[in-house]
């Protein structure tokens, strides 16, 4: 290891604390790979091209640039500890952290869980409204979630795995032929492999709409279980308020309800308005291009109700639409039987939705689970057609 | 199968073999083969060339992700061994087949000629189908390895990826092991399909492209098109710089900027301003519009262009956008 008096590697050392400190992962082998790249340009005292060495080496992603971006003045003294985030709390019925149910937390004993038979109060908790449960229930509803199973459906891959029946797959089939000293006793035959298509569930985390987005975030953890393997990684979630955030990446924890924690404190934009034009434009824009929507089933959750610009709704609806395989949408308000889709955002959006489903209550989310693993598309319910 | 091998026809002038000594020299040299770097791709693929790590590049379609690539090559006088990457892509066809059709033939042969088959024989180097990264492993320093899109490719292959770029070796049971003396200059392309696993991402030294301003675009343009007349460069660099802050849905990348110009050009073609197509070639190109006198020409040129929008947006929204802000001839 090289002396800390040494330029490049005091600089080095403090750049990647930096990084470090504003949740980027620097690891041994970059921090090595900037000394000695700075050594190789004589570049440690070299301002901008040491900056140059830093953003080549110490980060690997577009999120680890713009970090790198914001560090400004790298030759400045380090600057003050940050205070920890808040996460902005609602009162109850708000947002997810409020209602997650801390391990060790008593539970509230909820009479009507207490009171009936098993059967008949699970039966009961399947219709109750997500909006009026009891903490107790709560957890309820987050257990019966974590065991559904959610799967899309198949579409046919380009890759190719030994099959009963198919093709022949000359390569294997001449291999064997070739262990057998040449004959060709057992051909070996192939089919095109079959994968899940990926799922991308939105969720308005807005007000209103925060009891529903829990269970869809539930919803969405029990679909990336189900799927597992290597189809796991195509389940991608995001939440918007005044704008979207990915939180796929959050999801990985073993923990749901870590995860549930660590989305409340991703998006952040709790009162800011919904603008749900704006972020599912913002969804096509950026990340239409890496391939995310391509053939998925994709699940928006949201009552419509805009801030913005509902024109821009219906054409950011419509965009989304052409570049997925099918687009669901789900609002708590479609479990009202007086339900009509009068807002004017959601009336905008609806022209482009395959299908329009309630998302209120347990039995809805399952219905949902239906919805997305259809191999086809229902006609479009016409009767909440504008 | 192992790629087009660019070799390194470079036009001369330049002083070949050996690496540029600094990113500067680095990036007049890519210059010099039409390949227009900034100073922190420069810095970076310099990088890649001294520390012996992967360089992975990502940006937007068509910014020169690939081309970078086969421009390092031709700088270097490597051979260019391009891994193109896609769904379900396995050892097989990026390391190394046996050719088992000559195998079988052989046995037949030694069969009829009365001798015993041999194994080893059955598995001489002979029968080897060489895929691009034993190519590349073999070549060593000689050659840049291209493993393009490799976010197309599986996650366990990605995996096999990663074990190769951290040892330099593979080995072939039927052969032993091989390794690369000194590792080749690797590269990596992605268009963030989907996220790579951190273990490679961290294995490599990582840089983003970006789309290029109005100036150097027009020196790009000026390079890649050298036939094309300098305002007529010009012009369209501005037309393309006002496309992308329309905010389009898929904005033009340099590649289609330039396809814009010939198009133009050829489009143009024999009428008038024939003259300032000659030194085209020259590298300071401005962005010099005024220089054409007539008036008339830069109307009928933005009609042209307008005809020809399908080159550069291809987004049947985007065209609307644009026909909304630009009007119908891109005069706005």
């Amino acid at each position: 290891m090289a002396e800390p008096t040494d330029p490049a590697t005091a600089w080095t050392l403090a750049v990647a604390r930096r990084l470090r400190a504003d949740g980027v992962v620097v690891t041994a082998g970059q921090v090595l790979a900037c000394v000695r790249g700075l050594r190789l340009l004589d570049a440690a005292t070299d301002a901008p091209l040491r900056r140059r060495v830093g953003r080549v080496t110490l980060v690997s992603d577009p999120a680890g640039l713009a970090a790198f971006d914001r560090l400004g003045d790298l030759a400045g003294p380090p600057p003050r500890p940050l205070p920890p985030v808040a996460v902005p709390s609602r009162p109850d019925a708000g947002g997810l952290d409020a209602a997650v149910d801390r391990p060790g937390a008593p539970a509230a004993p909820d009479a009507s869980l207490v009171a009936g038979r098993h059967a008949s109060a699970r039966e009961r908790l399947r219709t109750r409204r997500f909006d009026a449960l009891g903490p107790g229930e709560r957890a309820a509803v987050q257990r019966a979630l974590a065991e559904l199973r959610v799967t899309t459906p198949r579409r046919r891959s380009r890759r190719r795995r030994p099959s009963r029946r198919g093709e022949l797959d000359l390569g294997r089939s001449l291999d064997r032929a070739v262990a057998g000293l040449g004959e060709v006793i057992d051909p070996v035959l192939r089919a095109p492999d079959l994968r899940r298509r990926p799922l991308v569930v939105v969720l308005d985390v807005s007000g209103s709409m925060a009891p529903a987005a829990r269970a869809l975030l539930g919803f969405a953890l029990a679909a990336r279980r189900t799927a597992g393997g290597r189809d796991r990684a195509a389940v991608e979630v995001f939440a918007f308020g005044s704008r979207l955030t990915r939180l796929t990446r959050l999801l990985d924890r073993r923990d749901p309800d870590a995860a549930l924690v660590a989305a409340a404190s991703a998006v952040v934009d709790w009162d800011g308005g919904t603008r749900i034009g704006a972020s599912l434009d913002a969804l096509v824009r950026e990340h239409g291009p890496r391939g995310v929507l391509r053939g998925a089933v994709v699940v928006v959750c949201s009552d419509g109700l805009e801030r913005g610009d509902p024109a821009l709704l219906g054409r950011a609806a419509g965009a989304l639409r052409r570049r997925c395989h099918r687009l669901i949408w789900v609002t708590p308000l479609a479990g009202d039987d007086a339900f009509a889709p009068t807002q004017r955002g959601l009336a905008a959006a609806l022209a482009h939705v395959d299908v329009l489903l309630p998302g209120h209550d347990l039995a809805s989310v399952e219905e949902l689970a239906r919805a997305v693993g259809r191999a086809v598309a229902p006609a479009p319910r016409r009767a909440y057609a504008p | 199968m192992s790629g087009a091998g660019a070799g390194a026809t470079g036009s001369g002038a330049n002083g070949a073999g050996g690496a540029p000594r600094d990113p500067a020299a680095l990036a007049a040299a890519l210059a010099d083969r039409a390949y227009l770097a900034d100073d922190g791709l420069a810095t970076a693929l310099h990088l890649a060339l001294h520390l012996g790590r992967p360089l992975l590049l990502e940006g937007d379609a068509g910014v020169g992700k690939t081309e970078a690539a086969k421009a390092l090559a031709s700088v270097l006088g490597a051979e260019l061994v391009r891994l193109q990457c896609h769904e379900g892509i396995d050892r097989s066809q990026a390391l190394y087949a046996w050719d088992h059709a000559r195998q079988l033939l052989h046995l037949r042969v030694t069969e009829a000629s009365g001798d015993d088959p041999d194994e080893a024989s059955l598995y001489a180097e002979r029968f080897l189908l060489e895929r691009p990264l034993l190519r590349a492993l073999r070549g060593g320093r000689a050659v840049v390895l291209l493993i393009d899109e490799v976010d197309r490719a599986d996650e366990e292959f990605e995996a096999f990826l990663l074990e190769v770029l951290s040892d330099f070796q593979v080995s072939i049971p039927e052969l032993g092991t091989v390794r690369a003396d000194e590792p080749p200059v690797v590269v990596l392309t992605s268009n963030r399909s989907r996220e790579l696993s951190d273990a490679l991402k961290r294995r490599c030294l990582y840089h983003w492209i970006d789309l290029p301003d109005a100036e150097r675009e027009a020196r790009i343009v000026a390079l890649r098109a050298p036939d094309v007349p300098a305002d007529v460069v010009g012009l369209v660099t501005e037309v393309v710089a006002r496309l992308r802050a329309l905010d389009l849905y898929k904005p033009p990348g340099p590649a289609e900027t330039v396809d814009w110009a010939r198009v133009l050009a050829s489009l143009d073609g024999g009428a008038s301003t024939g003259a300032s197509a000659g030194a085209g070639a020259g590298a300071g190109t401005g962005t010099g519009t005024g220089a054409n006198t007539d008036p008339g020409a830069r109307d009928r040129r933005l009609g042209l262009l307008a005809e020809a929008l399908g080159v550069v947006v291809k987004d049947h929204e985007d065209l609307e956008r644009v026909r909304a802000a630009l009007g119908p001839h891109l005069g706005g």
